[in-house]
């Protein structure tokens, strides 16, 4: 058995200095010790992006992860992208645009979404699919997901949506 | 035995791991997906190893880091513009999400039949750069990879870079992947070519590597040699494209049958008609 060791990094802009097992997964560190539900597991072999955080602002599967690795990263998971009072743009453009139904995808596909936007200012529809493509929805047919995305970004530029 | 994971900055840190028997994991998406997420007991993660990032070029070959992911491989200008093979191949490979986990030299070990970057590093006749503990070495990739999932990695020997002569500019270089959907999708048979012409448009050199299609990246070289000397016209692709089904084994799997493979090898090859 590994011995524990001290794992410090930092999560949602907050330092977090935690002691664990080093071999245990990114995604049981957040939902079981810090309590930050929003990444899933859903298929736990990195086929559905669920699970997906920003890594120093690369998105990255969390089940696939291991808590060694965190050493000295940022983190940023679904709840540090915005708040309920301060939602991100791609969080209130999923709400307004009926991008969410069951909320399981939800946490990844924002996160896919944000990493997209932090990257390209004006994607286009094509683009978006492409970003979210290794995050599976099961309920929206994804069309509505790609025009809240759009319609961040749109917002981001300043636009009406 | 020691336990636990350690991600070592130095090489000469790693090595006293790999003498005490640890996992080396690069990107992770193989390794720990095939475990669902359960590290090994003894791992030693290469992720912080200065060295094994960077693509670059000097004296004519471009040496692509084993530890660069294949998203920062696709912005790589060098890669795009002088390995487009490579970078098509990049491109379709997993997820956003596995791309930007995913190693060109995890990529490699795992050494499966369908490994995306696989068949154009055959058909751009890749060497492996090797490193230990007492120095490195350079081999083919073709001779490195003997089966899947078996690799000619002697034991305390890590994959430290790709090292690959890019073709002129005036070179063709062909990728295309079958799978059954988009993103995520094992490929089903791919193709990679490499075809040097003349000005007038006559093959003096052609290169076919084909994934999916036997247990390892399959070159073709009696489709190869049938192609030197003529043009890339359509009768002379079905008849090359023919060469090829006689030279692939695939097999029956869930993703296809052998002889569906078999008929869609031949006919990516008409993909190079102008």
């Amino acid at each position: 058995m590994s011995t524990d060791i001290t794992v410090t990094f930092t999560l949602n802009e907050a330092r977090v200095s935690i002691e664990t097992s080093p071999g245990r997964r990114v995604l049981d560190l957040l939902r079981g010790d810090l309590g930050l539900t929003a990444a899933k597991e859903g298929c736990g072999s990195g086929e559905c992006g669920a699970c997906s955080i920003l890594v120093d602002g690369v998105a990255k599967l969390s089940c696939l992860m291991l808590v060694a690795q965190l050493e000295g990263r940022e983190v940023v998971t679904a709840e540090g992208l915005g708040t309920v009072e301060h939602p991100h743009p791609i969080q209130q453009a999923f709400a307004q645009h009926g991008a969410v139904q069951c909320g399981y995808c939800t946490p990844g596909m924002t996160i896919a979404s944000a990493e997209l936007l932090a990257r390209t200012s004006s994607p286009d529809r094509a683009q978006v699919r492409e970003a979210i493509s290794g995050n599976l929805c099961r309920c929206t047919g994804y069309v509505k997901i790609v025009d809240a995305v759009m319609a961040a970004a749109g917002a981001a530029r300043g636009e009406d949506s | 035995m020691s336990a636990g994971v350690f991600c070592p900055s130095s090489l000469d840190e790693l090595w006293p791991l790999l003498e005490d028997g640890a996992t080396v994991m690069a990107g992770g998406t193989d390794l720990l997906a095939r475990r669902r997420g359960k590290a090994p007991d003894f791992v030693a993660c290469l992720e912080r190893l200065g060295g094994l990032y960077g693509v670059s070029e000097d004296a004519g070959l471009i040496r692509l880091g084993a530890c660069e992911t294949h998203t920062r491989l696709l912005q790589s200008p060098l890669v795009r513009e002088r390995l487009p093979a490579l970078a098509s191949a990049l491109s379709v490979l997993g997820s956003p999400l596995v791309r930007n986990m995913g190693t060109l030299g995890g990529n490699i070990v795992t050494a499966s039949p369908a490994g995306d970057t696989l068949a154009p590093l055959y058909a751009l006749d890749a060497q492996v750069e090797l490193a230990s503990k007492q120095g490195k070495r350079r081999i083919p990739l073709a001779g490195f990879i003997t089966g899947p999932g078996r690799v000619e990695l002697q034991p305390g020997e890590i994959v430290s870079a790709v090292i690959v002569s890019p073709p002129d500019a005036s070179a063709l270089q062909h990728f295309e992947k079958v799978g059954r959907r988009k993103a995520l999708a094992i490929s089903v048979v791919s193709l990679a070519a490499v075809i040097r012409m003349e000005s007038g448009g006559v093959v003096t050199d052609a290169r076919l590597a084909l994934g999916s299609v036997g247990p390892t990246i399959v070159r073709c070289p009696g489709a190869e040699a049938l192609l030197a000397g003529r043009r890339l016209e359509r009768e002379t692709l079905l008849a090359v494209g023919q060469l090829i089904r006689e030279e692939i084994a695939p097999i029956d799997d869930l993703r296809a049958s052998a002889a569906y493979r078999r008929d869609v090898a031949g006919n990516l090859l008409l993909r190079l008609a102008p």
